[in-house]
């Protein structure tokens, strides 16, 4: 019995590692699309969102079992709620990077070569944010002393979003030939993208809280 | 006749069983890190083997503080003892049966005009002042100790958690042996001298009269903690559930270990042998030993401000009044059953003093006797 104790302990740990995977790959792939997208490479960006599609519902199927594991065998009751709210958080910005990447498919905005760099360091910046904030979730998990370690680089990267989504969005707005209706277009689109790292920090600043409460 | 007056102590054992339990195994509990079923089951088996096993110790020192000599006194003693748990706990004052029934006690030497053996008295009260202190520095200590640990070997988080589960089970049978070893001695101990009880063996098993009291009382202890410490653990444990399970773990760790360290004959034994002071067998309170764990580890963590001090204060002015209120209900019901209903409550003999003072009397008469035989001893 002792034995199968341990096992699902080590079974729930590997699925908490696999989810946060899913939320670190969505991030790479996310990445990796938007930069097709931005070279007209269309061919290759549907491909992209196909993958996008599986990591999500796996991200989900993953989700919805740690859930289970943590209810029905009254795992961490001091730390339960905390979990789910981090894990929670954790699968919607999972959940954004894919609407991100499916408003670039229904949407097929004309981006202009003069901001395909800040589109992409935007994209940069905001998946660096994302993936600072998994690496403090694996700490939360593992060793709760180093998840500082990580998790001042989400805000750093945050700041970084935010300088980069003003520039681009007053680019946006001062270029004389553009159509309004296709400049607030582009500009909702920079806002959501731009919010992914809004999120992470506000998950950040959470886990913070999180930290706090579980420190001996 | 005895079975009757035996009730009392029984009583006195259900209410420990009760009150006590929620010390070893209500922050488990009530942070759901262990099912009530399971620590009720091993807490009651693990208070009657502590209490069997290693009973003795403790009811050697309270006996030392006033032997009663009349089945219906014990009765009166472990009934007052009992009615001063009750009475406190109703007004919402922590209580110690340690400290009702030494209070009931000296109540039935004060009425039975037998001298109280200060030395006694002196170790206990000393013990008591003592054990909150020891079982906060040990708490801290643990504390540290497992917090290094767990920074240096990087545990996750669910593997910590099945750790911490497992370690409040371990200690809270620890904690349930060293509970029934110490607090025996509270609930059966008064009935020691007037036992009718013979030895009995069973093949390679042999029960002293002791042992066979021993057992009753911690069936009823026992009993308690099935029937009626599932309501204090919720209660007790949320107040301290505040603290994270691992550090929980450590408080009932420290509890039990201070429990075992004046109630363990082995221990004081090994301790003697090798020429280092030893501490004496006592029957100490639980809730202090928790009471001094928790506030160890809250000075450690928060600093002294961080102590509720107030509510402090109204914990210790509840340590000193129940020994107090004890002796005066003892005193009062004595004096009914003896007047009232005309039952023996003690024996004016020798046999009344405490042994110390017996030995004394003894040495004096002796002393006295070899003047007269032989007038060259000075």
């Amino acid at each position: 019995m002792n034995f199968n104790i341990i096992t699902r302990k080590i079974g729930i740990e590997n699925e908490i590692n696999d989810f946060l995977d899913q939320v670190s790959r969505s991030g790479l792939v996310f990445q990796k699309g938007a930069n097709f997208y931005l070279k007209s490479e269309y061919k290759y960006f549907d491909r992209v969102l196909a993958d996008i599609s599986a990591i999500e519902h796996k991200g989900d199927a993953l989700k919805r079992s740690i859930i289970e594991h943590l209810h029905t065998k009254t795992l961490i009751p001091e730390s339960r709620g905390d979990v789910l709210e981090l894990l929670e958080s954790m699968d919607s910005l999972l959940d954004r990077f894919k609407g991100a990447l499916w408003r670039f498919e229904i949407e097929r905005p004309e981006i202009d070569p003069i901001f395909t760099d800040d589109f992409s360091e935007l994209i940069n910046s905001v998946v660096e944010s994302v993936e600072a904030l998994v690496k403090s979730t694996r700490a939360f998990f593992t060793n709760i002393a180093s998840v500082r370690d990580n998790l001042h680089k989400v805000s750093f990267w945050e700041t970084e979003c935010d300088k980069i989504s003003t520039r681009l969005r007053t680019a946006l707005f001062r270029k004389k030939d553009m159509r309004l209706s296709h400049c607030m277009l582009l500009n909702d689109l920079v806002r959501h993208i731009e919010k992914i790292s809004d999120r992470a920090e506000d998950v950040a600043d959470r886990m913070n809280v999180y930290v706090i409460k579980r420190t001996l | 006749m005895f079975a009757f007056f035996l009730t009392s102590g029984i009583f006195l054992g259900w209410s420990l069983g009760a009150n006590d339990a929620s010390n070893v195994f209500g922050t488990a509990v009530a942070s759901k890190m262990i099912r009530f079923k399971t620590a009720a089951i091993c807490c009651g088996i693990f208070v009657i083997l502590g209490a069997v096993i290693s009973g003795a110790g403790a009811s050697l020192t309270l006996g030392k503080l006033g032997a009663v000599n009349t089945v219906a006194g014990a009765f009166i003693v472990a009934l007052s003892a009992a009615l001063s748990v009750f009475l406190m706990t109703k007004a919402r004052f922590p209580v110690s049966t340690s400290q009702a029934i030494v209070g009931a006690i000296v109540g039935w030497n004060l009425f039975s005009g037998s001298a109280v053996d200060n030395d006694s008295l002196t170790k206990i009260v000393m013990t008591w002042l003592v054990c909150p202190v020891l079982s906060g520095v040990i708490a801290v200590g643990l504390y540290l100790m497992t917090a290094l640990f767990i920074k240096k070997c990087k545990i996750h988080m669910f593997r910590l958690d099945l750790y911490t589960r497992w370690s409040l089970l371990i200690a809270g049978i620890f904690g349930s042996y060293a509970l029934g070893a110490n607090n025996i001695a509270n609930v059966m101990g008064v009935f020691l001298p007037v036992s009718p009880f013979k030895n009995v063996s069973f093949g390679t098993l042999a029960f002293s009269p002791a042992q066979q009291l021993f057992l009753i009382g911690s069936i009823a202890i026992a009993v308690g903690v099935f029937t009626y410490s599932k309501r204090v653990m919720m209660t007790v444990g949320a107040g301290i559930v505040e603290l994270t399970p691992v550090a929980a773990s450590v408080v009932v760790w420290a509890h039990a270990i201070v429990l075992f360290l004046f109630s363990s004959q082995t221990l004081e034994s090994f301790l003697i042998n090798h020429g280092l002071p030893s501490l004496p067998l006592v029957p100490v309170s639980s809730s202090q030993a928790v009471v001094g764990a928790v506030m160890g580890i809250g000075l450690l963590k928060n600093g002294f401000w961080s102590i509720k001090w107030k509510m402090v204060g109204g914990i210790a002015s509840g340590w000193v009044t129940t020994p107090i209120i004890a002796a005066v209900v003892s005193f009062i019901s004595l004096f009914f059953l003896q007047n009232v209903f005309q039952q023996e409550v003690y024996k004016p003999t020798i046999a009344a003093s405490p042994p110390l003072v017996i030995e004394k009397t003894i040495a004096q008469a002796e002393n006295t006797w070899a003047h007269q035989i032989n007038p060259l001893i000075k």
